[in-house]
């Protein structure tokens, strides 16, 4: 079964283009010029995966991700001309999971999707427990208690890594290699970003961290440091 | 006569600094705080000013009181010795008698009335010298062996002449304890009856109570100038506070203001001429700050706009990428007509220009983000060494020769952006690989205690002077001749020297026709490091230098000013 990408970018000859590209990969590509376009056609065709432009006419890109964020956890890659601070970090703590500067190498952008497409492997019932949360991978179910945390997928991969070996520290190149799929070294903001979204869910308190610890300047780790 | 004074004044001069010299330990430091503080000064010379005036006034009050006390006193001693002069010659000129006994009673009773007439109780009674020795003459007599001895040639010299009826002299008399006390000694004479003579009688007065008097008015005195003193030198103090504290309250406020607090202004201070100052100085802060707003203005409107046109030549230009790539995917036209050779060339060229296009309009973006002062780098402890050999590592292939890192020191991670520094390494090691001719190119890494320093050197065709000292502008060509391997904006050097000095750091340049270039990076390690030494040479060592060389004299780099935003995690 082929993925389904919705791409919203309000230049049609890149919106074509890039379906072009895509569904020379073999995708299915649905396109929306506009913000509120977007959301109508996000409720419409459920995709399995948003190309967003940040810049779009009306609702804008980072408004519009966290509107679908807000509903679904569906992986979002921004699309970005700007690659200035405020923009990309503005864009990953509205909900997207990935981002490609414009202009980006065809090749890379689908190995973007694929990352994100991909089905995590695992193993029947895997169980697992950290700090006080319940890990239920194959349910793709966290749990304090009785009560459920929704997670994006992304989000659940990156404390699942976290989790299966708690106490080892993980770099944000490792992390952003096993999550994210890059294979050189890439944005390391992308991890900082994200590991604050799942302290922001998962943590009783985020400002003073127990589950997703910082260990300063080699990277993070699941579990109290002698917990 | 000008010789002597100048010889004068140069032996004083000599004399002076021998005496600046000699007391430098111990008076250093107070000298050194005299010279720099205008409050010292004004308070030293007010302390001394009224001191003078205070001892001056002091003594004058002192010896007018002691004067006129004397005086008084003595006025008061001469009148009490003629009281009794008279009662005793009265009773002398009242007597008949011219025996030996009635003479020595008459003396004796004589002598009791003059203790009773006057205050004092040490009287000496003598007959005078020089007069007809006579049997019958009574004996001197006297109540203090003291005054006897008192008693000088001149002032019996004086009594005998009798041009007077009384004499008076200071003399030093004893007192019970026998310490020395002021007196007076008054002398006149006394005539007995019956042709017995001429006796002297001289009557003494301790002026131990004037002087116990004159001193207690001197303690008091002492005692007053004191705390005269003391009370104006706590005024001097306060008023110095007071007067300086607007002063004071400037230099604070051009204090803050220099060190970027754009809102410090200066307090009103109820003076005209302060306050004067204050408007103006706030003035001038009001007009600095609206420029500096008007600038960040512009540099925030100017930023915007490059951000602008980049975002929207990025998008054509990422449409242009996608159908060039669509056009030489294999997939592309299956069953569609082959591509010809020049088709596929055309196809080739039109990608590697899109790419050379995007990288350009990469560091365009860059180098005006830096033209607009809005910067931000973002630190993390990075390991130099390791760093440059990653960056070698990922160029080695495109080298003709083998890239040597010597790294020497370096290895102590140091807070850097690492993003803007492999930018630099490996736009330096690129240039020397496409300058190099294909010779050996060695990298360099090395470390003292302010900053580390990464150089590369080659052996290639080198530069000249004058292109040394262009080859950090932008768009810039040693030899626009030469074909380019490796493509390149022409704005390389220009963004790595700017990177370098977001960092606090330099970025320099050797070179010399077809001996190579050698160019240098030097990091300092701290932040508040204002000048360091590279721990890397600029001019290599296997070089013989010439005149054409950069001029390094003691080899002291300054730190450049930039504005920059950190973050560090």
């Amino acid at each position: 079964m082929s993925a389904r990408i919705l791409v919203v970018d309000d230049d049609r000859s890149l919106a074509e283009m890039l379906g072009m590209v895509l569904e020379g990969e073999g995708f299915l590509t649905d396109h929306s010029a506009d913000g509120a376009e977007a959301l109508e056609a996000f409720r419409v065709s459920r995709p399995d995966l948003v190309l967003l432009d940040v810049m779009l006419p009306g609702i804008d890109g980072i408004e519009v991700c966290s509107r679908i964020r807000a509903e679904s956890g569906v992986p979002i890659i921004m699309l970005t001309a700007r690659t200035d601070t405020t923009d990309v970090v503005r864009g990953l703590e509205a909900g997207a999971d990935d981002y490609v500067v414009k202009p980006f190498n065809p090749a890379e952008l689908i190995a973007r999707i694929r990352a994100r497409l991909r089905e995590p492997q695992q193993e029947a019932n895997e169980r697992l427990r950290i700090g006080d949360l319940d890990i239920d991978v194959a349910a793709h179910e966290v749990r304090r208690g009785e009560v459920v945390i929704p997670l994006t997928p992304l989000e659940f991969d990156l404390l699942v890594i976290l989790a299966r070996k708690p106490q080892q520290v993980f770099t944000r190149e490792v992390l952003l290699e096993k999550v994210w799929g890059y294979q050189y070294k890439a944005d390391t903001r992308l991890v900082n970003v994200h590991v604050q979204r799942l302290r922001a869910k998962i943590e009783q308190d985020p400002d003073r961290p127990a589950i997703v610890t910082t260990v300063r300047g080699v990277g993070y780790r699941a579990g109290l440091s002698d917990a | 006569m000008a010789g002597g004074r100048t010889a004068l004044g140069r032996w004083l001069r000599r004399a002076r600094i021998r005496w600046i010299r000699a007391s430098q330990p111990v008076l250093g430091p107070f000298r050194a705080r005299w010279r720099r503080s205008l409050r010292l000064r004004t308070m030293t010379y007010t302390g001394l000013i009224t001191g003078v005036m205070i001892l001056i006034s002091g003594t004058y009050i002192l010896t007018s009181i002691g004067d006129d006390l004397y005086s008084s006193r003595r006025d008061q001693v001469l009148q009490d010795a003629a009281r009794a002069t008279l009662a005793a010659q009265s009773q002398l000129d009242g007597s008949d008698a011219a025996d030996r006994s009635a003479l020595s009673s008459l003396a004796n009773s004589v002598r009791a009335t003059v203790g009773d007439t006057t205050s004092s109780q040490m009287i000496y009674v003598r007959r005078q010298p020089h007069q007809p020795p006579l049997a019958d003459a009574p004996l001197d007599s006297n109540t203090s062996p003291d005054l006897v001895n008192a008693i000088t040639a001149e002032l019996s010299d004086a009594v005998m002449s009798r041009n007077q009826p009384q004499y008076w002299q200071a003399v030093t008399l004893h007192s019970a304890s026998g310490e020395p006390v002021p007196g007076i000694v008054v002398a006149s004479t006394l005539t007995f009856p019956s042709g017995t003579g001429n006796y002297d009688l001289f009557i003494g007065y301790s002026l131990a109570d004037t002087q116990r008097t004159l001193g207690f008015i001197q303690r008091t005195l002492v005692l007053t100038a004191l705390i005269l003193m003391l009370l104006i030198g706590a005024l001097v103090w306060i008023i110095a506070r007071i007067v300086f504290r607007p002063i004071r309250a400037a230099a604070d406020v051009s204090r803050r203001l220099a060190s970027g607090e754009s809102r410090a202004r200066m307090p009103l201070q109820n003076d005209e001429h302060f306050d004067e100052l204050s408007a103006n100085f706030n003035d001038m802060a009001d007009t600095l700050q609206a420029r500096i707003d008007e600038l960040d203005q512009v540099s925030e409107m100017q930023q915007r706009f490059v951000s602008d046109v980049s975002h929207e030549l990025r998008t054509p230009l990422t449409t242009i990428r996608l159908a060039s790539e669509v056009l030489q995917a294999p997939t592309a036209a299956p069953d569609g007509p082959e591509l010809t050779g020049s088709q596929q060339r055309a196809l080739e060229v039109l990608g590697n220009q899109v790419e050379r296009f995007e990288q350009l309009l990469g560091d365009l973006l860059e180098i005006s983000r830096y033209d607009a002062g809005r910067i931000t780098i973002e630190t993390e402890p990075t390991n130099l060494v390791s760093l440059t050999r990653e960056v070698v590592d990922g160029l080695q292939s495109l080298s003709h020769g083998l890239i040597e890192v010597r790294a020497i020191g370096g290895y102590s991670p140091i807070e850097v952006d690492p993003r803007r520094i492999r930018r630099i390494v490996s736009n330096l090691v690129g240039n020397a690989i496409e300058h190099g001719e294909r010779k050996a190119i060695v990298v360099t890494i090395d470390s003292n205690a302010a900053a580390v320093a990464i150089s590369v050197r080659d052996w290639g065709i080198g530069m000249n002077t004058e292109d040394v000292a262009h080859a950090f502008d932008r768009f810039w060509r040693a030899d626009p001749s030469r074909k380019r391997t490796l493509g390149g904006t022409g704005l390389g050097l220009a963004i790595a020297r700017e990177d370098a000095a977001v960092h606090g750091g330099l970025l320099e340049a050797w070179s010399r026709p077809g001996e190579g270039s050698n160019f240098r990076l030097t990091l300092p390690r701290r932040e508040g490091t204002a000048s360091f030494v590279s721990p890397i040479p600029l001019v290599p060592d296997d070089v013989v230098p010439d005149a054409g060389d950069p001029q390094v004299t003691g080899g002291w780099l300054r730190r450049p000013k930039r504005r920059v935003k950190k973050e560090g995690r």
